[in-house]
């Protein structure tokens, strides 16, 4: 029945969801690091990259079940991460940039070099048997992510996290251990980084070491920076518009690039916090449910 | 035992000795002033107690255990709160989220604790760190400002947010950097009280400030520091008619 619904939706539409989908799954991964933590990453292609080979090779090597396939995808680039993070995190700022972006270069010349993953030729990966539609595991992943994007902001996890990117120094002295909550966000971000590999590698049924360069790493910066840093409305949004955008200005592809960058410079001057940047929405909604003046009546407890 | 004990602690900046061989014990349940001039190396001793700084000679320990060269995470969640003479509140967020994140040492629940955060237990955390935020807030008045952001308190009120963020770590000593700096005479007078309060309830209060006024009506004791050495230390009539102290304020010849 799924099967159906799926077919009955026209085929280019259905691509172009398919990549808005692992877009926010990327997008969504990024702005762990970068939009909570406050850790720029310049080199999360190379998670992507990391979890898309990984992913291909279990598929064609092993024939392992699709989800456990996602699954472990995402859960072998975390680990990747975790090693890598340890020492480049204790950088900070423009340092760690440039640590992430020579990263992900590695990795590419790495797999453009390696007989397993077919040096320059790229591998062809089959879409192996699974119960749900490609289309529909990438609706259930999004939403996944989205929920738990959302139950990290709003958690002691997620707290120690934007208190990091807010302070260090204050951070610290409340008792956080910042060396490893950055080390945790980088290996969640690079979880999400590594299934939206897997999932693209899959369904485009063909992978490059190539096409996990810096473009790409800037495209998913590019996508929470205008949804706004740090919220998670806001890289569903960024990672729509932007993974659609492509195909609308198909027309002008040559000059698309150009458009992009003007859009985004429009964007820094007007709103410097991204589109949906600052806007609290769980706190919008409890306002208007008056669920939040409630607590003002603690005023005087216990003086 | 002393809560708190500095045995000659020292610390050199390059040719510069900012505190040296410091001698200085902060018994329990007392509150204890620091004074001295501008530069005397006042914070730089908040910054080795609480571990932003490791001293180059000399050893902190605190609760009978020696805590120095110990990272700021892992004193802190030993029972050392603090607050910053350059206030340092993560502005951007609301003043709950702000305590919450002082909260931090007295939970567990991680990234696991986040994504299952429906569990009972989970809920359980999350009630009780939020309970003991409010309870931090209305320490010092400001529980009805919990969903403002930081930043658009008053100085005064910021002031007393980073002591309610410092109270959340529940600590045994808490050291307060100028806390009474930029405000007026009333919120003064109302901080003295809410100090006062907080050492009532049990916590041992190590201060830094330059209003003599409020440090002679709030310490039990009173410790002066010049060029980083400390001069003088005992009861703040003793120390108001120190010739050291008078000279190191005034000048030579003032007296
Ligand atoms: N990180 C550092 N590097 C070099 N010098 C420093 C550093 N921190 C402090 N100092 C120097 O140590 C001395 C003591 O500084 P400190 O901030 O402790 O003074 P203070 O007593 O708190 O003064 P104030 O009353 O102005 O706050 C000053 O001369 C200061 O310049
Ligand atoms: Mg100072």
């Amino acid at each position: 029945m799924l099967n159906n619904l799926v077919n009955s939706i026209d085929p280019y539409l259905l691509q172009i969801l398919v990549n808005i989908g692992i877009g926010i799954i990327l997008a969504l991964g990024l702005n762990i690091i970068t939009g909570l933590t406050g850790q720029l990453s310049l080199g999360h292609a190379a998670f992507m990259s990391v979890g898309a080979f990984t992913g291909a090779l279990l598929t064609i090597k092993l024939g392992l079940p699709f989800y456990l396939t996602i699954l472990l995808s995402g859960s072998i680039t975390a680990v990747v991460a975790a090693l890598i993070g340890w020492p480049i995190l204790r950088l900070s700022g423009d340092y760690l940039a440039i640590c992430t972006l020579g990263f992900a270069e590695i990795v590419k010349v790495v797999f453009l070099n390696l007989d397993i993953t077919n040096k320059a030729l790229g591998l062809t990966v089959p879409l192996p048997p699974s119960f749900l539609p490609m289309p529909i595991i990438v609706l259930i992943v999004v939403v996944l992510a989205i929920i738990a994007s959302a139950f990290i902001q709003n958690s002691r996890f997620g707290r120690a996290l934007m208190a990091i990117r807010d302070d260090e120094i204050a951070a610290e002295s409340m008792g956080i251990n910042i060396a490893r909550y950055k080390v945790q966000s980088f290996a969640v971000s690079a979880f999400l980084a590594g299934i939206g590999g897997c999932l693209y590698g899959h369904f485009l049924g063909y992978i490059n070491p190539s096409d996990f360069g810096f473009l790409k790493s800037i495209d998913m910066l590019s996508m929470i920076v205008l949804g706004g840093l740090g919220s998670v409305p806001g890289a569903v949004f960024g990672a729509s518009i932007l993974s659609a955008a492509p195909e609308f200005l198909r027309f002008m592809s040559q000059y698309r690039m150009l458009v992009y960058g003007a859009l985004l410079v429009f964007l820094m001057v007007f709103r410097p916090n991204g589109l949906l940047g600052g806007v609290n929405f769980t706190d919008l909604v409890l306002r208007k449910l008056g669920v939040k003046p409630h607590l003002a009546t603690h005023k005087q407890e216990g003086q | 035992m002393a809560l708190l004990k500095l045995d000659k602690a020292t610390i050199r900046f390059g040719g510069l000795v900012a505190v040296n061989g410091v001698n200085l014990e902060v018994e329990e349940g007392e509150i204890l002033a620091l004074i001295g001039p501008n530069g005397a190396g006042k914070s730089t001793i908040f910054n080795l107690i609480t571990g932003i700084y490791a001293p180059t000679e000399g050893k902190i320990s605190f609760k009978g255990t020696n805590i120095s060269g110990r990272p700021p995470y892992v004193i802190a969640g030993s029972g050392i709160g603090r607050t910053f003479q350059n206030i340092r509140l993560f502005s951007q967020q609301t003043v709950l989220d702000n305590v919450l994140i002082g909260a931090h040492t007295r939970g567990n629940w991680n990234l696991s604790g986040a994504l299952l955060k429906f569990l009972p237990a989970v809920r359980r955390e999350e009630g009780r760190l939020l309970e003991l935020a409010i309870h931090c807030l209305s320490k010092v008045d400001l529980a009805h400002r919990a969903f403002d952001l930081a930043c658009n308190l008053s100085y005064g009120e910021q002031r007393r947010l980073e002591i309610a963020r410092a109270l959340a770590i529940e600590p045994a000593l808490l050291l307060l950097d100028e806390p009474a700096a930029g405000m007026n005479p009333q919120e003064k007078q109302t901080l003295l009280t809410m100090v006062k309060n907080i050492r009532e309830a049990g916590v041992t209060v190590f201060l830094v400030e330059h209003d003599m006024k409020f440090v002679m009506g709030l310490s039990d004791r009173i410790a002066v520091l010049d060029y980083g050495v400390k001069i003088a230390d005992g009861r703040p009539e003793e120390v108001r008619s120190n010739p050291a102290v008078i000279e190191a304020y005034l000048g030579k010849g003032a007296h």
